[in-house]
């Protein structure tokens, strides 16, 4: 008997303390007045410092629009550069509120890490460079091909096993810094180069000829890098997922930063209940009725931040592609907001 | 007429002048030219710097892009090192993200530093006191308000802002100031004759000498948030700090060790004969000596230290050398072939004048101390 009240007394005093845990991000980001961010240390389009060393990226739009839905304010962000060893172990021991960082999605980091995928900011793949004047088309006229790669990465399991998965030989040229593996090819040391192909346009926009070199149709991996929140918050986690919604939601509408304030008298009810004009979808996140709208005026939609950091007019120059939205034939969807 | 010998009827043949030992010739004649060997050997030497100067010079000044000129010109075929992109990516490479309309207070701060420094490293200046004193109490604090903010109205600047040729600096200095007081504590606990002290400080010592400085980062910067109630976090800066203070202290109290073994019994045996406690002892008569014959030991640790702060980058801080690295990677409008080696060729000549500057001061510093024991 005793026992029983003693587990029952536990399971109560626990359950007490997962509903306080509860709510207990947001009102600590709204203590501290900022968001915590965590970022890469610099990957050009993604998060890396702009001519005047702040923040800026795809990424870093995601983080500014968090902010900008809790405080109205996108300003309102400090950024944490984590490694790629210590950003989980930042994310659950709190020391950033979100990690937003070249993250790939997969079932064991989503299930065993203590952590939550909110959503996919950018469908990423792997794929393959090689010289045009070897008059490759086709990553399945690699068979041995001499393939530079960084060591320890996804990126060798991957290219193992589509060589494997379809009978053809390689040889791997190894390094342990991108960099090296970027001058390798460069020297000629190797036929090609491969890594997650966002990596490989903002690779090639550094060469000295870029139209020398050509990037294969074949993505050999699925790599969806998304932001990630702690687990066990479901209030926290619902403000990054709508978040994200949000930017893309915005470009479906078509309201843009341009726009908004237009937007606003626009008669299409999506718009209205996205704006906050029509029903109240800010309050029960613990937020303002036109958090949406703050997100789009301050950062903007999905395609504006896209081709501000990695678009065609960007150095990176990266086409939307599989993050186009799914009306125009991508695969970025996000919920209705209603 | 007897014979008185030889007499000289005729001068003697003036002999011919002798080989000359001053002048370029005779110069070259003893050094270069003084064997066949040396004669082969110094033309091999002369083709070789005939053919690695040029391309050298060529690339630092003669073909190099000036601070004012643009992206184009770096890329154009032969251009060399690409001083215009170090240039342009200055700020970042010396302040990290610091808000760049508040670059003066890192300004200030390194003027205050160079200001109270210079004095205390100059032997014949006064005010040593009081100049120790402002440099080692108050210059701290002052700079940590300045930097950090948050106080008079200054914009806080958390230090994850913080970044470059500052954080280089901040851990470095501190790094060496604070690492040489406990280095010599740990090092006389060491030899001390108490069993819990010597063990203790032993212990720190062999434990942290054992460990490589980038498991120390690692830990500190993967396995102590783990160990931290939810929500608390030490910052980074200081974790880097702690770490890099720690890790040096053992190794000085080692060095230091080494001074204090260097010092004849006698002089422990005077000191206490003449009825002076064991600090006293410390101060006036051992560690004076001691430190004097570790002072090449010393300053190899500090210029350790100042290169090892680019380990830094594990704990997410961008040093110098990381500041430099993000931005060969990420400054996309100023690629060209030689962007990246520019930018690391910058990295390498930084530390290379402040580790030159310590290692001159140090033998200057050997060569004022040196009494008695002159070779």
């Amino acid at each position: 008997m005793q026992k029983t009240l003693a587990t029952i007394a536990l399971a109560a005093s626990l359950g007490l303390v997962a509903t306080t845990a509860q709510a207990a991000i947001l009102d600590d980001v709204k203590a501290k007045g900022y968001l915590q961010c965590g970022v890469t240390g610099g990957v050009a389009g993604f998060s890396a410092p702009d001519s005047n060393n702040v923040w800026t990226g795809l990424e870093v739009d995601f983080c500014r629009a968090m902010a900008a839905a809790i405080f109205n304010d996108a300003d309102a962000v400090r950024y944490t550069s984590l490694t790629s060893q210590e950003r989980f172990t930042a994310l659950s021991a709190g020391e950033v509120d979100v990690l937003s960082r070249t993250t790939t999605w997969t079932m064991s980091r989503d299930t065993q890490l203590g952590i939550s995928f909110v959503g996919t900011m950018y469908y990423d793949g792997q794929g393959f460079m090689v010289r045009k004047a070897d008059g490759i088309e086709s990553a399945l006229d690699l068979s041995g091909a001499a393939i530079c790669i960084e060591s320890g990465t996804t990126t060798e399991l991957n290219a193992a096993d589509y060589f494997a998965a379809n009978s053809m030989e390689f040889n791997t040229v190894v390094f342990v810094d991108q960099d090296e593996v970027v001058k390798a090819y460069e020297d000629g040391r190797c036929d090609v180069y491969t890594t997650d192909s966002s990596a490989l346009a903002a690779e090639r926009s550094k060469f000295a000829n870029p139209a020398d070199h050509i990037i294969l149709p074949e993505i050999i991996s699925k790599e969806p890098l998304g932001p990630v929140v702690r687990a066990g918050d479901t209030t926290w986690f619902n403000i990054a997922r709508w978040t994200y919604f949000a930017l893309l939601e915005a470009e479906e509408l078509g309201v843009s930063s341009a726009n908004v304030d237009e937007m606003l008298g626009s008669d299409n009810p999506a718009v209205k209940r996205l704006l906050g004009v029509e029903g109240d979808f800010g309050t029960p996140l613990g937020l303002t009725k036109d958090w949406a709208y703050q997100i789009v005026k301050l950062v903007g939609n999905y395609a504006e931040s896209f081709e501000r950091n990695v678009g065609p007019s960007t150095p990176i120059g990266l086409e939307r592609g599989l993050n186009a939205l799914w009306k125009d034939g991508g695969i970025q969807y996000a919920a209705p907001i209603r | 007429m007897t014979d008185i010998g030889f007499v000289r009827a005729d001068m003697v043949d003036a002999r011919p002048a002798p080989h000359r030992t001053s002048g370029a010739v005779a110069w070259a004649q003893k050094n270069l030219f003084a064997t066949p060997l040396d004669g082969v050997l110094t033309v091999l030497g002369a083709i070789f710097l005939l053919w690695i100067i040029p391309p050298i010079y060529n690339f630092f000044i003669g073909h190099a892009v000036g601070p004012a000129g643009t992206v184009e010109e770096c890329r154009m075929e032969n251009a060399g090192a690409c001083w215009a992109y170090i240039h342009s990516e200055m700020e970042f490479f010396i302040y990290g993200f610091y808000d760049i309309p508040e670059q003066w207070r890192p300004n200030i701060v390194f003027a205050l530093g160079a200001a109270l420094l210079i004095p205390l490293l100059m032997p014949k200046v006064p005010f040593k006191r009081t100049n120790a004193v402002l440099f080692l109490f108050v210059y701290p604090i002052v700079s940590y308000y300045l930097l950090a903010g948050g106080v008079f109205g200054l914009k806080p600047m958390p230090t994850e802002k913080w970044g470059g040729l500052l954080v280089t600096l901040i851990i470095s200095v501190v790094g060496i100031t604070l690492s040489f007081p406990i280095g010599i504590i740990l090092a006389l606990g060491r030899q001390s004759k108490m069993p819990v002290i010597k063990t203790l400080c032993i212990g720190f010592i062999e434990l942290v000498r054992a460990v490589p400085l980038i498991s120390v980062l690692f830990m500190a910067s993967i396995m102590l948030p783990l160990f931290m109630p939810q929500g608390m976090t030490i910052d980074k800066l200081l974790r880097a700090l702690v770490g890099v203070t720690l890790f040096t202290s053992a190794y000085m109290a080692e060095v230091v060790r080494g001074g204090l073994q260097a010092i004849p019994r006698g002089q422990y045996e005077a000191g206490a004969s003449l009825g002076l406690s064991y600090w006293q002892r410390m101060y006036f008569i051992i560690l004076p000596q001691a430190l004097k014959h570790v002072i090449p030991g010393i300053v190899n640790s500090f210029i350790a230290l100042f290169k090892d702060t680019s380990l830094v980058y594990i704990v997410g801080m961008k040093d110098l050398l990381e500041a430099v690295k993000t931005k060969n990677d990420t400054a996309l409008e100023w690629q060209s072939a030689n962007t990246a080696t520019t930018g690391y060729l910058f990295a390498a000549m930084v530390f290379w004048v402040f580790c030159f500057g310590m290692s001159r001061y140090s033998i200057y510093m050997e060569r004022r101390l040196n009494t008695g024991y002159k070779r």
